[in-house]
């Protein structure tokens, strides 16, 4: 034991620096009590980083949902109409897309509430927030179950549908399915936590930081789904 | 744990925000429901999803209020990005006109 405290406090000592080499010399590179994000805790961070690398997984589906858009030959699918419903005996284009985003962005609302009753350990009111933000998205993903239903029964597959180019509907699912799939994760991840919050666990070190940081989960997916609307439904 | 006061804003910011992410979505969904087209459609379309994603980044998620590194740390490298995205623009008109020549258009097979 008296040789392996020897060793690290050597590792600790700037003349050894140099002397570090292989695996041992990588460890102490990395560890070297380097502070880069000030004031951010590194679940917050670690936290970005992983949406950070999510941005670049959708960013790559919606880059090659552009290219196939672009160089097909046969008309692409006109989406207002595709996802047209008839309520009432009114013909409204894409209004159960318009309703999915309105419910995303009032479950982004109540996680932003959430979080703000977290930080004051109100945890009533934090966790019926965070159950709100929960029943929302299932609502969302319910909704797109019913759009993915409706479109498989009009014929449209990952390999060619009805209405025009073959590659809309392998983009469509692809891209929403992914999408939902972030959703379905994140109600839960929320409800996880809100359990949590409710059961107290936090208490004791009066760290709420965890409900921020299932908040930027979930405002991410908020997020993607805007580009998503932008450039799938509208364009 | 060095920080555990977190990020603290009044919920009426937070309200606000909605209200006008509400109005923005509200719209995007007119865009498409006054048949826009061309370039005026996808120059609004673009700046309504850019306010949205700026104001989800900036409020909700807090990033107004971050130090700088951490910002750059997070939105620069989706820069990247629009180098693929030109990348793979600029190469469309070939695929495309590839695809005209070689798999032919509009005359199917068994078709006089």
């Amino acid at each position: 034991m008296a040789a392996h405290s020897d060793k690290s406090e050597d590792a600790l000592t700037p003349a050894s620096e140099e002397a570090a080499t292989g695996w041992h010399g990588i460890a102490h590179d990395w560890s070297s009590d380097k502070d880069a994000f000030k004031q951010v805790p590194w679940g917050k961070a670690m936290m970005w980083i992983f949406l950070l690398s999510d941005t670049f997984i959708f960013s790559c589906f919606l880059t090659g949902y552009m290219s196939v858009r672009m160089t097909t030959t046969e008309p692409w699918p006109n989406p207002s109409e595709v996802f047209a419903l008839t309520i009432a005996g009114q013909h409204i284009p894409l209004i159960l897309i318009a309703i999915m985003t309105f419910v995303l962005i009032s479950s982004s609302g109540t996680m932003a509430m959430a979080v703000n009753y977290a930080y004051r350990r109100e945890r009533g009111k934090t966790t019926a927030l965070m159950l709100a933000t929960a029943l929302c998205g299932a609502a969302f993903v319910s909704m797109q179950a019913f759009e993915w239903s409706k479109l498989i029964a009009e014929g449209v597959r990952p390999w060619g549908n009805p209405m025009g180019a073959a590659q809309f509907g392998a983009t469509f699912f692809m891209i929403t399915g992914f999408h939902g799939l972030h959703v379905s994760v994140g109600v839960i991840y929320l409800s996880i936590v809100a359990m949590k919050v409710l059961r107290g666990d936090y208490e004791r070190s009066g760290n709420y930081q965890i409900v921020e940081i299932a908040g930027l989960y979930w405002h991410f997916v908020d997020l993607v789904w805007v580009f998503i609307f932008a450039f799938f439904y509208l364009w | 744990m060095v920080h555990t006061e977190g990020q603290q804003h009044p919920i009426s910011l937070y309200l606000k925000i909605w209200g006008l992410l509400f109005v923005l979505s509200t719209f995007s969904y007119l865009v498409d429901y006054f048949h826009f087209v061309g370039y005026l459609r996808w120059s609004l379309i673009l700046t309504f999803m850019l306010l949205k994603a700026g104001l989800i980044v900036a409020i909700f998620m807090h990033m107004a209020w971050e130090r700088l590194a951490m910002v750059y740390a997070i939105l620069v490298p989706p820069l990247c990005l629009l180098v693929l995205v030109g990348l793979m623009a600029s190469e469309a008109d070939y695929i495309f006109l590839s695809r005209v020549m070689f798999f032919g258009q509009a005359v199917a097979p068994g078709s006089p």
